[in-house]
């Protein structure tokens, strides 16, 4: 659906900084998370987990933990179907191993008993034989010919043969002739980088209750990013059909990505029909770190031509990604993304993917880009310093905007890079004085965004206010701005209409919330609800009034007469109009279904300042500005969260973060001590600059804002403590000790 | 005709080739084509691909009007966190 052409709409609601809908709930402890659900003779679950990296299951002995009192069931993979489709096959073993497991902490079998103590120990009683086999953590390693095979059979077409079997993904962007590109260069730096696979670190674990009847018929509430992804799952991993099962989301804290595949629900729901009663499974912090998905490790190497002038010349990059103990297809997005700030006339990006013994990757805000644009940014920087240049001119010399033939391919249209940088160059912390052992970093990030299957539907209540029924987990704020822009259509007050989140039987199909999508998405389905609830108001009111249809217009919340034969009528409210909605034909509802299309890629630009301590290699972030373009920002608060939210968790994944294996392939750093996220005391306040550039592809001009500002973080931070250390750094995170030893040698 | 642009690392499919034309008027029919001109492509098409029209890009969208004028680019289908 195409922006308005009222281009010089007068907002009323979109905009304005209105109450969020879940705040009270949310600080005063009412708001009810996966964990917080309960039911009547409910049972706990518990799940044993492998301690080998990698081996083979050559019996597991489950008696005489049946045997103990208090446990009413336990299943292991055997009591989960074998789907044909390879994505699901992966999901169900991954739930529970079938003849090897993959990685440290992957689930084994799972009990289900009357109390925690008794599940406790009861997978203590349950006697796995293992094959220990040899195993790999390491994404270069992986890539050797003689590594540790993971799962055979697993590559794409698309993989030259002879590679190592770990190697599943192959793939080559760009245009253009390199080797004469590089040619026209006065310089060319080449680097390599590694960065270390990271979680998304949400707060509450995976927790589900579930329940699974002899007929079939089924129940999950559980804290995900996609109850209909979760059906899904659980449909194809139980041998079920969809219909039979019905998903609700609870409150959710956090996702970041982590929360789009199901580790727990199929489990939960296989120990219900075993035992014939509700059980729920609440995940430790141990668990969400050993066994849901983190980001994937990489290694790329990365070359970069450049006139003394500051006009890049060629650019090439390498991405070797490990998604973990399976296939995944992360690497196409980073490689896509690795240059795409740029307007090149000559760029290759070429991106692998190679199957390691780690946890299986699950998608982390803008799945694959940070990373790649991390190493591609640390490169610019560092031919700006040896050319004696500033890394912002170079930037909007350099930028791509409409005309560019993307580095990924397509040419793109409006893009807002060149007004964000502006913006960058303009505000005062960019000239702002630094002192000894400070630097200041700069990096361009951009993510692709997109739309994807939405349903909403919105009723107008007879009291006159308002209900929206959509279904996607409200992980940013959607409620609040899916609220506003039904209010801002309707021309009520936002306080008139509450959106609520369907389960999965109450409301059609909807995509995961992922991809930024769903202020976008479910926005335009929302639009186009109220617009279709509009047309049937003032059908009524036509026929109240005994004029035709085109005569009754919608203004400031009334239908009104309009044009010449139209008559003199006073205006009727929604409100008035709802309360003899019976008497006029019946209730009044709009509703929507889409696959939208139309997202807009998004670019951002952050700047930053650190300090580093030459004596411990500690590093702290002493200034942090983002500049985004957001399209239209519906609700300013939450676009200014999401671009802090993403700087702090790349301030995370640049400085601490980091999944650190053991010799023995065993993670050594399960818990938040160990792994260590920023708090609050190592930030300081995150600034924010939000610019405003219609998506031409939405009604308002929205365009999706949660993904983009996790993607510059790293680079920015990266150049500016290498400029503060005075040296590249060329591997995160960038932890006290390894920049100790990068600053002392 | 519609001439499609192809990702480098599915060219080997697709007889080396960049650019590829087929006979289409939406996206439906250019993948069906390209699956039938290239039966390389065909694993890739069923697992799922994006596409870019004039610069935007659809995951889906069967039916999207498709011209020789347009600009068509094919792309790995779009993931998102």
């Amino acid at each position: 659906m195409a922006f308005d052409a009222q281009a010089k709409r007068n907002f009323k609601v979109v905009g304005t900084r209105v109450t969020r809908p879940d705040g009270i709930d949310k600080v005063t402890g009412k708001a009810a998370y996966g964990a917080d659900i309960a039911a009547p003779g409910m049972l706990y679950g518990r799940i044993l987990r492998s301690p080998h990296a990698h081996a083979r299951i050559v019996s597991i002995d489950t008696s005489a933990a049946e045997a103990l009192a208090g446990v009413k069931a336990v299943v292991t993979g055997a009591d989960l179907a074998q789907p044909d489709d390879e994505d699901f096959a992966d999901v169900a073993i991954n739930c529970l191993a079938r003849d090897k497991v993959l990685y440290d902490g992957h689930a084994v079998a799972a009990v289900a008993a009357k109390s925690k103590s008794i599940a406790k120990q009861a997978i203590r009683l349950i006697k796995v034989d293992y094959e220990i086999l040899p195993h790999v953590t390491d994404v270069d390693a992986a890539m050797q010919p003689d590594a540790p095979v993971v799962q055979e059979g697993r590559a794409l077409e698309t993989v030259p043969a002879g590679m190592s079997q770990n190697v599943t993904t192959h793939c080559q962007f760009g245009h253009g002739d390199l080797d004469a590109g590089f040619a026209k260069a006065d310089k060319i730096i080449e680097r390599s980088f590694k960065t270390a696979a990271t979680h998304q670190g949400y707060i509450e674990p995976q927790a589900c209750m579930a329940s699974l009847g002899s007929d079939g018929r089924g129940e999950v509430w559980c804290c995900t990013q996609g109850q209909y992804m979760v059906r899904a799952n659980c449909a194809a991993v139980l041998g079920v059909e969809e219909s039979q099962l019905r998903i609700t989301s609870s409150e959710i804290g956090g996702g970041f990505g982590g929360k789009t595949s199901t580790f727990i629900e199929p489990v939960a729901l296989a120990l219900s029909r075993k035992s014939g009663k509700p059980v729920k499974i609440v995940m430790t912090r141990d668990e969400v770190l050993k066994a849901t998905g983190p980001t994937i490790s990489s290694s790329m190497d990365i070359k970069i031509g450049m006139t003394k002038d500051g006009r890049i010349t060629a650019a090439r990059g390498e991405l070797r990604y490990s998604g973990g103990a399976y296939p995944n297809g992360t690497v196409n997005m980073g490689a896509q993304a690795a240059f795409a700030a740029y307007d090149l006339e000559a760029v290759e990006t070429v991106g692998w993917n190679a199957m390691t013994n780690r946890p299986k990757e699950i998608p982390y805000r803008a799945p694959g880009a940070p990373t790649a644009i991390y190493a591609v940014e640390s490169v610019v920087d560092e031919l700006c310093q040896e050319l004696g240049l500033d890394p912002l001119d170079v930037r909007l010399m350099n930028a791509a905007r409409k005309g560019t033939v993307s580095s990924y391919g397509p040419t793109f249209n409006d893009i807002g890079l060149v007004a964000t940088l502006e913006a960058a160059k303009a505000h005062p912390h960019y000239t702002a004085p630094l002192g000894e052992n400070q630097g200041r970093g700069l990096s361009c990030g951009f993510w692709f965004n997109f739309g994807g299957n939405t349903c909403v539907s919105l009723n107008i209540n007879d009291d006159g206010t308002v209900g929206v029924v959509e279904g996607n987990p409200d992980i940013g704020g959607s409620r609040a701005s899916i609220s506003m822009m039904a209010a801002e259509e309707l021309g009520v007050p936002y306080d008139k209409v509450r959106t609520v989140i369907a389960d999965t039987s109450s409301l059609g199909f909807n995509d995961i919330t992922d991809g930024s999508r769903v202020t976008f998405a479910v926005g335009l389905a929302t639009i186009e609800a109220a617009r279709a609830a509009i047309k049937e108001m003032c059908s009524r009111v036509a026929k109240i009034w005994d004029i035709d249809e085109d005569a009754v217009i919608w203004e400031d919340g009334c239908a009104k007469p309009a044009g010449p034969n139209a008559g003199t009528h006073p205006p009727m409210t929604l409100a008035e109009i709802a309360a003899i909605a019976g008497k006029t034909g019946g209730p009044i509802a709009g509703h929507h279904e889409v696959n939208a299309d139309g997202a807009g890629v998004s670019f951002g630009v952050h700047l930053c300042d650190t300090e580093v301590d030459p004596e411990t290699g500690a590093t702290k972030i002493l200034r942090y500005t983002v500049f985004q373009d957001a399209g239209k920002a519906v609700h300013p608060d939450y676009v200014e969260g999401q671009m802090q939210g993403g700087a702090v968790q790349g301030i995370g994944w640049a400085l601490n973060e980091e999944y650190i294996y053991g010799e023995d392939g065993r993670l050594q750093n399960a818990g938040f001590l160990d792994y260590r996220v920023p708090v609050a005391s190592d930030l300081p306040d995150i600034e924010t600059v939000i610019l405003e550039i219609p998506n031409p592809g939405h009604p308002y001009g929205v365009r999706g804002v949660g993904e983009t500002p996790i993607v510059p973080p790293l680079a920015a931070i990266s150049n500016a403590v290498s400029r503060a250390a005075g040296g590249r750094m060329t591997e995160l995170p960038m932890s006290p000790p390894r920049l100790l030893k990068a600053m002392t040698g | 005709m519609v001439r499609v642009k192809l990702w480098g690392s599915l060219r080997a499919l697709a007889d080396g080739e960049e650019w590829v034309e087929v006979e289409a008027s939406n996206f439906k029919e250019l993948l069906d084509a390209l699956a039938e001109k290239h039966p390389g492509l065909a694993p890739q098409i069923k697992r799922g691909v994006s596409l870019a029209l004039d610069g935007v890009i659809y995951r889906e969208a069967w039916f999207t009007k498709i011209g020789p004028e347009n600009e068509v680019i094919l792309m790995p289908y779009m993931v998102g966190g």
